[in-house]
């Protein structure tokens, strides 16, 4: 029996309704969930003792005892507007973690559809990747999410399939305070596929305090090319664990941008596997930190092939006493000869108060690579405070713009227009350059 | 306009001017040249408002105001601009945004209305004419991936939208090909005007050329030590700094 780490923390607690799934879906997908259950129960839950931990204080979540979502909440077409972007090649909406297929809508020429459906009807294309991808991972939650494996999107693009627009996958929280979601998405491009997938957490009350803790599985094969923007925008009172888990097979790209918008605590945890010689990926970052909030971005990349290039640029603005983590983990296998790895992380600190945690860790087995990383740490420089007064701007003005500049430089790589329109109106709203 | 009086400013403890004296009438055009090192710089910044620079000693009066007193965004609301030698890169903000947010803030002080985007995008564009930059620079972030040339036209630009009364040009020649230096050079001769006037700080004597001044000062160790017509910076040319450095020396020595 393992210990429990947490006073007062009773783990079988987590596990209240899980054979609620037990009896849905084919045999190994029952299989996952019942193994993921025992995994989880052989698993330390988080603290501070732990390597992958060390920064992060997740006490509050696991202290508040959450319960699965009970009925359906009614939401209608125009509260859901100013969460939706229109356009795109298909949409699929949950709410409260439940598929709202009134919301939804399928495309022409990609398999999207949610989970629990195509886990039937979609079995044989699922099969060979569900849960494949988390390769053992330690983290509990990750197994919890196994465990009540049920509902998400699945997305399956054909091979050499290519479509104009992307594929939105919107998460919808009502106020639900003290439940928990499972959400659990599985992204499979085909060789020479590419797509671009939009992943958005919503809440429709700020101050609902509910837990999400979430599963991106991506599969990217040979010479294709997936683009998935994440959005964490939760309540300000909600927690938000997420893993996603990637394999980019030979010349396949992954890029990904994982923004934190809003969020008591968010942890959204990305790894990639390059695992064939010329796979690329890139990981992109932004987090605006403000109040009390705890927002931890671990990345970690695995060379297992020569020949690959990786680079991961996060960037954060932290103001009062929030609190950010950034790791970046570069594992490169003694075969991945030639392998490119950058990473830099660059952290906006606007309050005494406000705190970082940064750390690469490159682990190499490989002679013949290049691997760089940085981080950078404090205000705006004051020569370029300077500049702005010398053209009538007060220091107050100079240092709102430079936040936002700071932070739209990642904001203005997005290329779907309507997401990088709301969130450019997002951080300009969050940082007033001019000041009433 | 502006007088100096034995202004002497320190940086990191060093004391870099010592003892300038300089007094500017309205719509003057002074260069203001010297070696290397001699401090030229730093009186621009100091008149510009750095803090990183400390005033030891010394006045300046600018339009019958204590300038010294003044943080550097109320001397630019007052009238006072620098075109910097090492202009900074501002990432992630447009160069039309920076400007329409700084003139307006300008605009304000003097109780004038702000002006709106559209209104902004007209008189930008007017300007990036009269300076020759391409339009395409307007939704460029503040002088990123600028050349040096471009970022010493956008420097022009700049003054040409914020309308200065006092002007400090500071190297603004320092880089640029032949071509690029006639630009900044019409572009500043355009913006002359006789309630506007001019420091050129200026390491040679080419730009003046293009941009004749009334007087002509040479600033050596952190001091005024020749003053005279624009057939000064000719001489300079043609003998090189020396002999005012033996003659400063002399007259030092005579003190
Ligand atoms: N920010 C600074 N920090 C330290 N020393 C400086 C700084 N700015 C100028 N100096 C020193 O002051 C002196 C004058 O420099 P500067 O005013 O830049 O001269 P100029 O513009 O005439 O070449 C030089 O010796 C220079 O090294
Ligand atoms: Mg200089």
């Amino acid at each position: 029996m393992p210990e429990v780490q947490e006073q007062g923390v009773d783990k079988a607690r987590f596990l209240e309704g899980v054979e609620r799934f037990r009896e849905t879906g084919p045999a190994w997908a029952r299989a996952i969930r019942a193994k993921s259950a025992t995994r989880f129960n052989e698993l330390e839950l988080p603290n501070r003792k732990m390597e992958d931990w060390r920064f992060t204080n997740i006490a509050p979540i696991l202290r508040t005892p959450f319960n699965l979502v009970a009925g359906e909440a009614a939401v209608d077409v125009s509260t859901l507007a100013p969460f939706r972007y229109g356009g795109g090649v298909a949409e699929l909406v949950f709410i409260d973690g439940q598929f709202a297929p009134q919301f939804s809508r399928a495309a022409e020429g990609v398999t999207s559809l949610n989970l629990s459906e195509a886990l039937t009807s979609h079995e044989v294309l699922i099969e060979p990747h569900l849960g494949r991808y988390l390769n053992g991972t330690p983290n509990p939650f990750a197994a919890l999410n196994s465990a009540f494996l049920a509902d998400g999107a699945f997305v399956h693009v054909a091979k050499d399939a290519a479509f104009a627009g992307p594929i939105y996958v919107l998460y919808v929280n009502t106020k639900r305070d003290n439940t928990v979601t499972y959400p659990r998405n599985l992204i499979v491009l085909e060789s020479g596929a590419k797509a671009d997938v939009v992943e958005s957490h919503v809440a429709l009350d700020g101050a609902s305090r509910y837990l999400t803790n979430s599963i991106t599985e991506v599969a990217v094969g040979e010479n294709a090319a997936l683009h998935l923007y994440k959005l964490i925008h939760e309540s300000g009172e909600a927690y938000h664990l997420a893993t996603t888990k990637v394999r980019v097979d030979r010349g396949g790209s992954f890029k990904s941008h994982a923004i934190s918008q809003s969020g008591k605590i968010i942890r959204n945890e990305i790894g990639v596997q390059l695992d064939g010689e010329g796979a690329h990926t890139s990981l992109h970052g932004l987090y605006m930190t403000s109040g009390d909030q705890l927002v931890d971005n671990p990345t970690a990349i695995e060379h297992a092939k020569p020949h690959c290039t990786s680079w991961i640029g996060y960037k954060g603005v932290l103001d009062d006493k929030s609190h950010a983590v950034f790791s970046g983990k570069v594992y490169v296998h003694r075969v991945a000869q030639k392998t490119d790895s950058n990473q830099l992380n660059q952290n906006m600190v606007l309050s005494d108060k406000a705190t970082i945690d940064t750390k690469p860790l490159l682990e190499i087995f490989a002679d013949d690579v290049k691997c760089t990383h940085g981080a950078t740490v404090g205000r705006p420089p004051e020569e370029l405070v300077f500049y702005f007064r010398t053209r009538g701007m007060s220091e107050a003005m100079a240092l709102g713009m430079l936040t936002y500049g700071f932070a739209d430089e990642v904001v203005n790589q997005i290329e779907i227009d309507p997401v990088r329109t709301r969130l450019e109106q997002f951080v300009f709203n969050k940082y007033s350059p001019i000041p009433a | 306009m502006i007088e100096i009086v034995n202004l002497h400013a320190n940086v990191e403890g060093n004391e870099i001017l010592r003892g300038v004296d300089l007094k500017i009438g309205s719509g003057e055009v002074h260069a203001v040249m010297g070696p290397n090192g001699s401090g030229k710089s730093t009186l621009a910044q100091v008149l510009a408002g750095n803090e990183a620079y400390e005033v030891t000693e010394g006045s300046v009066s600018f339009l019958g105001q204590d300038l010294l007193e003044m943080p550097a965004e109320e001397r630019a609301r007052l009238g006072v601009f620098m075109a910097f030698q090492y202009p900074v890169e501002i990432p992630g903000i447009s160069n039309a945004y920076f400007l329409q947010a700084g003139l307006n803030e300008i605009r304000k002080s003097h109780g004038l209305d702000e002006l709106d985007a559209l209104e902004f995008r007209d008189l930008l564009k007017e300007k990036m004419d009269l300076v020759a930059i391409d339009p395409k620079f307007a939704d460029r972030p503040v002088n990123q991936g600028f050349s040096g040339g471009e970022k010493k036209r956008n420097e022009i630009l700049q003054m040409a939208v914020l309308e200065p009364k006092l002007a400090i040009l500071d190297e603004s020649d320092s880089g640029l090909d032949i071509d690029a230096l006639r630009i900044v050079a019409d572009g500043v001769n355009r913006l002359r005007s006789p309630q506007r006037s001019m420091i050129v700080v200026t390491h040679y004597q080419r730009l003046l050329n293009y941009i004749v001044p009334d007087f002509v000062h040479v600033l050596w160790r952190g001091r005024i030590v020749k003053s005279g017509g624009k057939e000064l910076a000719l001489e300079l040319e043609a003998k090189g700094y020396d002999w005012i450095k033996e003659e400063a020396a002399v007259g030092a020595g005579a003190e």
